[in-house]
């Protein structure tokens, strides 16, 4: 029959020989949607950004959001969404760390090293480390300093690791969350290009505090200059990534209000740094009174006889 | 056989017999059976096998017995007697004495926690109590180093033997962050194994803190 003819598969050409049958024939190209690989490695875009000095232009920070957006798809009470804050590799890790120990200036450390994949697990550890370094650093210079005072004895002084522990943990988080909640409020009041989301603030502040572990083991010097000029080189060189991270997102802003907003995040990270200077080392080269265990014979006795 | 074509069996005799299910082969885990043990053979075969991870710890070879049958039994006797050790090294008042036995408890099963689920949420294959039950039997190598560090103790406090016990202490650490290393390494994502050991390592060395700057009464 007619009809089982027309009804067998008919063979398409290649379609480089139907073109050169019919040149004029309309053609679709379909390409490949450009998959964003996940592992970015941050001097592809670095080279990119050499030229675009002044972060961002709008469709950036629009597809940086765009990204965001698509990648936590799973609900929240799910393992895995927990699982995309952990997505980096080694090398990730370190190039981050890297990125706040030396700051390059006029590049945010969001932009080049964060790129939409902010992880919990910086903040998390170097927050950890830093809690140890400090307890740890603190006991031994006392120690140094102490140990030639006949009345020392050595205490480990163990209950400053939970009070370390608060403080910077606190820092970490909830200074984190006030400053992004005082820039949502910003932003729906003059429309800022930069804005970013609470992960990625919370990510600069933890990759920030790394500079201090090292930082905290000199400390051990027992010398009040060194100290200083220690933590002052420090805050210089945390206080600025922050700065330049948080600068573009309220420079928008009403001129007094942005420079209050950038004054009140270096005070508060001086704050922390005087902090636990002040309190987990002992001063240097004072007359400190070195805790005094009483002794068994009663000399140092407090009971008054008749 | 044509004789037998016809027979029949009348109603009134009763067919008896027996039905035996041939029983081919028995559940692996055999549960049914371990009822009747006398209650010594039950407990002596949990003391051997925490005996032989113990074993495993102190000669880490990358074998799967520490993985497949764990347990916490041997986890809990570590934790409990390094807590008891670390008692009576206060000093006068408490905020500056060293840990109390409840914060030493708290640190050694909050660390293994939190270290078990950052190796499972950078993507590790291991299940949870596996992981608790081999970071849990590494802490053997650092109760030997709190015991041979009072021992020392008892025989004096000076230069010499703050030394010794600093070697003690920091070899016992490094076998401990291998051991553990050596059995959870495999389970993790290649090009992450550094941000999983390193939490590791942190946790060891925090205990080993605490066994060094412990100072009797």
């Amino acid at each position: 029959m007619a009809a089982v003819d027309d009804l067998k598969f008919q063979e398409f050409d290649d379609a480089a020989n139907l073109l050169a049958a019919n040149p004029d024939a309309t053609t679709i190209s379909i390409d490949e949607p450009v998959e964003i690989p996940k592992n970015q490695h941050s001097r592809r875009q670095e080279t990119g950004r050499e030229e675009d000095d002044e972060l961002l232009g709008t469709d950036d920070s629009d597809k940086t959001e765009l990204l965001a957006g698509q990648k936590k798809s799973a609900p929240f009470w799910t393992f895995e969404y927990y699982q995309t804050f952990f997505d980096v590799d080694t090398y990730q890790v370190l190039d981050r760390i890297k990125g706040s120990v030396f700051p390059v200036p006029g590049k945010n450390f969001v932009r080049l090293y964060i790129r939409s994949n902010p992880d919990l697990y910086g903040p998390f550890w170097i927050c950890a480390t830093l809690v140890f370094t400090i307890a740890v650093s603190g006991n031994l210079s006392n120690f140094f300093i102490h140990l030639g005072k006949p009345t020392y004895r050595y205490v480990p002084e163990f209950r400053k690791v939970s009070i370390a522990a608060t403080t910077i943990y606190a820092y970490a988080w909830l200074v984190p969350l006030a400053l992004w909640g005082f820039l949502m409020w910003r932003n729906s009041k003059v429309m800022n290009i930069v804005s970013y989301s609470f992960l990625e603030i919370v990510c600069v502040y933890g990759y920030s505090l790394f500079i201090y572990i090292p930082t905290a083991i000199l400390w051990i010097i027992p010398q009040k200059v060194v100290r200083w000029v220690l933590m002052i080189f420090s805050l210089c060189l945390s206080g600025s990534v922050l700065v330049m991270t948080f600068w573009p997102a309220v420079r928008d802003d009403n001129r007094r209000i942005a420079v209050a907003t950038v004054a009140t995040i270096v005070l508060l990270h001086a704050l922390l740094a005087v902090g636990c200077l002040a309190y987990f080392f002992d001063a240097p080269e004072l007359d400190f009174p070195a805790p005094v265990i009483p002794t068994y014979n009663g000399t140092t006795g407090v009971t008054k006889s008749h | 056989f044509a004789g037998l074509a016809d027979v029949s069996i009348s109603e009134d005799i009763p067919v008896e017999g027996e039905i035996t299910v041939p029983v081919g082969s028995r559940s692996p885990d055999d549960d049914y059976s371990t009822l009747d043990e006398p209650v010594r053979d039950t407990i002596l075969r949990d003391l051997k096998a925490v005996g032989k991870k113990f074993v495993h710890v102190m000669y880490p070879k990358k074998s799967s017995a520490l993985l497949r049958d764990w347990d916490l039994w041997g986890p809990l006797v570590l934790c409990v007697s390094l807590a008891l050790m670390l008692q009576g090294g206060s000093a006068d008042s408490k905020d500056d004495g060293g840990p109390q036995f409840a914060e030493v408890f708290v640190i050694i099963w909050f660390g293994a926690v939190v270290i078990t689920l950052n190796s499972k949420l950078l993507g590790g294959t291991i299940s949870f109590f596996q992981s608790l039950c081999v970071l849990g039997y590494c802490v053997l190598p650092l109760t030997m180093a709190m015991l041979v560090c009072r021992l020392v103790l008892l025989a004096g406090s000076g230069t010499v033997s703050f030394i010794i016990r600093l070697i003690v202490v920091a070899a016992m650490f490094g076998w401990s962050t291998l051991a553990s290393t050596a059995f959870l390494a495999d389970s993790q994502p290649p090009n992450r194994k550094a941000l999983v050991v390193y939490p590791i390592s942190l946790f060891y060395f925090v205990i080993s803190w605490m066994i060094l700057t412990f100072t009797p009464q």
